[in-house]
């Protein structure tokens, strides 16, 4: 668990150069209060509250909270995010290891859905700002936070916004044209090289064996066979090039921080590779024929319903037996 | 260099296998008094057949095989058997049971042996009741009473024989000891053995290769037994390599079905402990009552290998190695992975104890408490048999039976890969052995119930099928009366006779009627009625001869039962006239 927070990293410090001090806030205080809350439940169920607290797994869904949520969230958002997460989504169902959902994404889909414009004010990154503008400092953000005083014209469109709101324009002229593509590389500026920070994270942890690549690479591969099959070299109708869904959005945190998540993901091995690419495919759906502009939360939530039926269908061979069972099957000699 | 497979997960824990080879396998003075349970072996307990107060020599049969799957008890010392009685036995539940206690005349006076010297001359059947007598179960832990595997059902050809020399447990070094002390002993008992199934094509003897010297000691001796047709195999060192499963799917690539035994895949497997007391048991005669120990930890000042006699006291042994009870995090008979702690020292070493350790609390503290499964599938990647650890678990905790079985929890061997690399911390195989434990339960509840359920079955159809024949009897009387009746009004008419209507006459002639269904003839009916007749006067004859014998009282109850014979006799009489008459009229 600590080598998850270690892992986010990466991916919080080029959030943070890109997009100002905002995501650190956000993720110090989801952490807190995460982690109060978890305390509060733990206390009212009578548990030892430092021996839960210890296992870091409350600070990690706060962690992960705060780095999904919109730079400069007003405090009350991030607490209803937290008690949704916490709260609801684990400590009611028996507390670590029972949820049936990812509480973090569960948290993120309770605030999308009841603020949707507070969820959907993303700060334009620093290579946008006009001339002479700065970056938010930390005391603007977190009055901005605290006591909502307002900020000068600080959000921007992502670039799965304007992927969205597309009115039928080529892809290369939106690449052309709209700043967020104009001043990256290749997926919008700022998003991929945060998108490429949580990559690196990820293969740490990879690398440190916290979990198997099945997960996290299904779900990349599942996400660009999509793109590449929908891209049509860019016309109008196109969804987007494979590398512009790897590097947009919450991809590549969702790759390896959320999809990951064991306690709410199939159990196999093959279970948990169908899990990651029927996630993909989710995410590339719901991005590109949804409503929503991304959709990592969706797709996750949506398939850690499904966890227990792919387990149902996914038990591996034990030694000695010729075949795979089925969950419930009754052997017949 | 023979292809070797892998199995599935495994772990690496340190070996500390170091530890107890620094000093040469040496022996122990003999124990004032050796303990000998009657159950060291899996099956059904041996029964004493000594007495308190009875003299036994050393190797002598003091308790007898219960059946096949049972072991021969020898006595491992000469000396007086001090008692028969419940001890505290070396088992995980700590419980107790019958154990034969031999007090030690110090002599150590040897009874006769029938030793054997051209033995490869031996028919299958004399080696196979040898190794039998010997009392010889698995000594790589299980017990298992070696002279059945070694007679495989009869139909199935045995390809393979191993040797098991793994010893993939950390800490213990008994059998790497034995290979390097014992090496052309081990060898020649794999030839008995080999004679035994039919010399299969590929003798192998399994040896991780951590153990470089048991390796070079046992290619030695077959290079001097000339013995080229068997080879050592070694392999990557991994828990549990050593598992009598996971060696054969090492050494051949083959799987044993699921609850069906290695013979059922051509393979038998022996360990190297088992195959020196076979060697011992057909060369010299003697039986199984010592065994190569390690006695390993940090609570003791000694650590080696010790040959002890089976029944020597735990404590006994720690004494002779400078234990110091305060330093011991918790005494255990077997390795850190698949043995099981003891609540006291005041139990025997039996055949099955490779192991004794000893660890300081800073070798082996205590295990920290355990923490919510997060399913993070660790377990099922070290699962050798490839299961999922962690959905057993849950089911374990959810006592849900039936998915426990659809998971294959019977296929757990109970290595405990899956606790040791557990980041919970949960003691995973604790559960599976409470739910094997449950299921066993369960099922043996459910022959019970099932079985009172065919049986009230059984009875309800019983009683419904007489129901019925009564019923269709009944019916055909009644059917059968009405034919006799519509009969007797048709020969009345004819006869121009008024109908009367008679009670008597209906009874007789239902009588009739049911004498016609049951289709006797009439020289049928003249026979049964003459035999009553015979058989009536006979029974008067009879009571009358013991009515004038006997006297008194008996004599007015003998004569009561005189006059019943008679009127049995007039009856028979009237009928027999009765029927006689209506035959001829």
């Amino acid at each position: 668990m600590k080598l998850v927070i270690l892992a986010t990293l990466p991916g919080l410090i080029t959030l943070s150069y890109f997009f100002g001090p905002g995501t650190l806030i956000n993720v110090f205080t989801a952490g807190i209060m995460a982690i109060a809350c978890e305390a509060l439940v733990l206390k009212l169920r009578q548990r030892p509250v430092m021996f839960y607290i210890s296992d870091y797994s409350a600070l990690v869904t706060g962690v992960l909270l705060g780095l999904a949520l919109p730079p400069y969230a007003p405090w009350w958002v991030i607490a209803v995010g937290c008690i949704s997460a916490i709260i609801l989504a684990k400590q009611l169902y028996g507390g670590m290891g029972y949820n049936p959902f990812n509480p973090a994404m569960v948290g993120y889909v309770i605030l999308l859905i009841s603020f949707p414009l507070e969820m959907t004010q993303w700060a334009m990154p620093r290579t946008l700002l006009a001339e002479g503008q700065a970056l938010t400092g930390p005391i603007d953000g977190l009055a901005k936070m605290w006591f909502a005083t307002p900020l000068d014209a600080y959000t921007g469109a992502t670039p799965l916004d304007v992927f969205k709101q597309n009115n039928s324009q080529l892809v290369q002229h939106l690449y052309d044209t709209k700043p967020v593509f104009s001043t990256g590389r290749w997926a919008g500026a700022g998003w991929e090289w945060a998108n490429i920070g949580f990559l690196m994270g990820g293969c740490f942890l990879l690398y440190k064996k916290v979990f198997t690549w099945h997960a996290p690479v299904s779900m990349l591969l599942a996400l660009s066979v999509m793109a590449a099959m929908f891209n049509d070299g860019g016309s109008s109708n196109s969804g987007g090039s494979p590398l512009f869904h790897l590097l947009s959005g919450a991809t590549m945190l969702g790759a390896f921080f959320i999809v990951t998540d064991p306690v709410s993901s199939a159990t196999s091995n093959k279970g948990r590779m169908i899990y990651g690419a029927a996630i993909g495919v989710l995410i590339y759906l719901i991005r590109t024929w949804g409503n929503y502009p991304d959709a990592v939360a969706f797709a996750v939530l949506l398939l850690n319903f499904a966890a227990p039926f792919i387990d149902y269908y996914t038990l591996p061979r034990t030694y000695g037996h010729s075949k795979a069972r089925r969950g419930t099957e009754k052997e017949v000699e | 260099m023979r292809k070797v497979w892998d199995i599935h997960g495994g772990i690496h824990p340190p070996e500390n296998k170091q530890q107890s080879m620094q000093h040469a396998l040496t022996s122990l003075p003999l124990a004032p008094e050796l303990v000998l349970p009657l159950n060291q072996h899996i099956g059904k307990p041996a029964i004493a057949i000594v007495a308190e107060g009875d003299t036994v020599l050393k190797g002598q049969l003091i308790a007898k095989a219960a059946g096949p799957i049972s072991a021969n008890i020898h006595a491992p010392t000469s000396g007086t058997v001090s008692a028969i009685e419940d001890r505290t036995l070396p088992h995980p539940s700590g419980g107790s049971g019958p154990c034969i206690v031999i007090s030690s005349d110090g002599k150590d006076t040897w009874t006769k042996l029938d030793a054997c010297e051209n033995y490869q001359s031996l028919d299958h059947n004399t080696l196979l009741e040898k190794i039998r007598n010997a009392g010889i179960a698995g000594m790589g832990g299980a017990g298992f009473p070696a002279a059945i595997k070694l007679n495989p059902r009869g139909n199935l050809k045995i390809d393979t024989l191993i040797l098991n020399g793994t010893e993939c447990e950390p800490y213990i070094t008994a059998d790497d000891t034995l290979m390097q002390t014992r090496a052309q002993e081990v060898v020649a008992g794999a030839q008995i053995l080999a004679q035994l199934l039919g010399n299969p094509k590929n003798v192998l003897i399994g040896i991780e290769d951590n153990k470089p010297e048991a390796i070079r000691a046992i290619n030695k001796a077959l290079s001097d037994a000339e013995n080229k047709q068997f080879e050592v195999v070694s392999f990557a060192t991994k828990y549990p390599s050593g598992g009598e499963k996971q060696l054969i799917q090492i050494l051949t690539g083959r799987e044993v079905p699921a609850g069906k035994l290695p013979a059922d895949v051509g393979v038998v497997c022996q360990n190297v402990g088992s195959t020196v007391a076979a060697y011992r048991a057909v060369r010299f005669g003697e039986p199984l009552i010592s065994r190569i120990t390690t006695v390993v930890g940090e609570a003791l000042e000694i650590q080696r290998n010790i040959e002890v006699p089976i029944g020597t006291p735990i404590g006994y042994i720690l004494e002779q190695h400078g234990f110091t009870a305060a330093n011991v995090s918790r005494l255990i008979m077997g390795g850190p992975m698949m043995g099981f702690a003891l609540n006291t020292a005041d139990v025997p070493v039996i055949k099955t104890t490779n192991c004794i350790l000893a660890p300081s609390r800073v070798e082996m503290p205590a295990p920290p408490p355990a923490q919510a499964c997060i399913r993070c599938g660790m377990c099922a990647e070290a699962c050798p048999a490839s299961l999922l650890p962690q959905q057993l678990f849950w089911y374990s905790m959810a006592e849900d039976l039936d998915k426990l079985e659809a998971h294959n929890i019977a296929d757990c061997i109970e290595c405990g890969a899956c606790s040791y690399v557990c980041p919970s911390n949960i003691p995973l195989v604790q559960f599976y052995r409470a739910s094997k434990g449950a299921m066993k339960q369960h099922a043996i509840d459910k022959e019970k119930s099932d079985r009172s359920r065919a049986r009230f079955e059984f009875r309800q159809q019983r009683v419904e099928k007489a129901e019925v024949e009564k019923e269709a009897k009944r019916a055909a009387r009644k059917v059968a009366a009405e034919a006799a009746k519509a009969k007797l009004a048709a020969k009345q008419a004819a006869d121009g006779e008024s109908p009367k209507s008679d009670g008597t006459a209906d009874v007789v002639a239902a009588a009739i009627a049911k004498a016609k269904t049951q289709d006797l003839s009439p020289e049928v009916q003249l026979a049964k009625l003459e035999r009553a007749l015979s058989s009536a006067s006979s029974r008067l004859d009879r009571t009358l001869a013991r009515a004038e014998e006997a006297e008194g009282e008996k004599k007015d109850a003998i004569l009561a039962r005189v006059k019943d014979a008679e009127l049995k006799v007039s009856d028979a009489k009237t009928k027999l006239a009765d029927f006689q008459a209506r035959e001829n009229g």
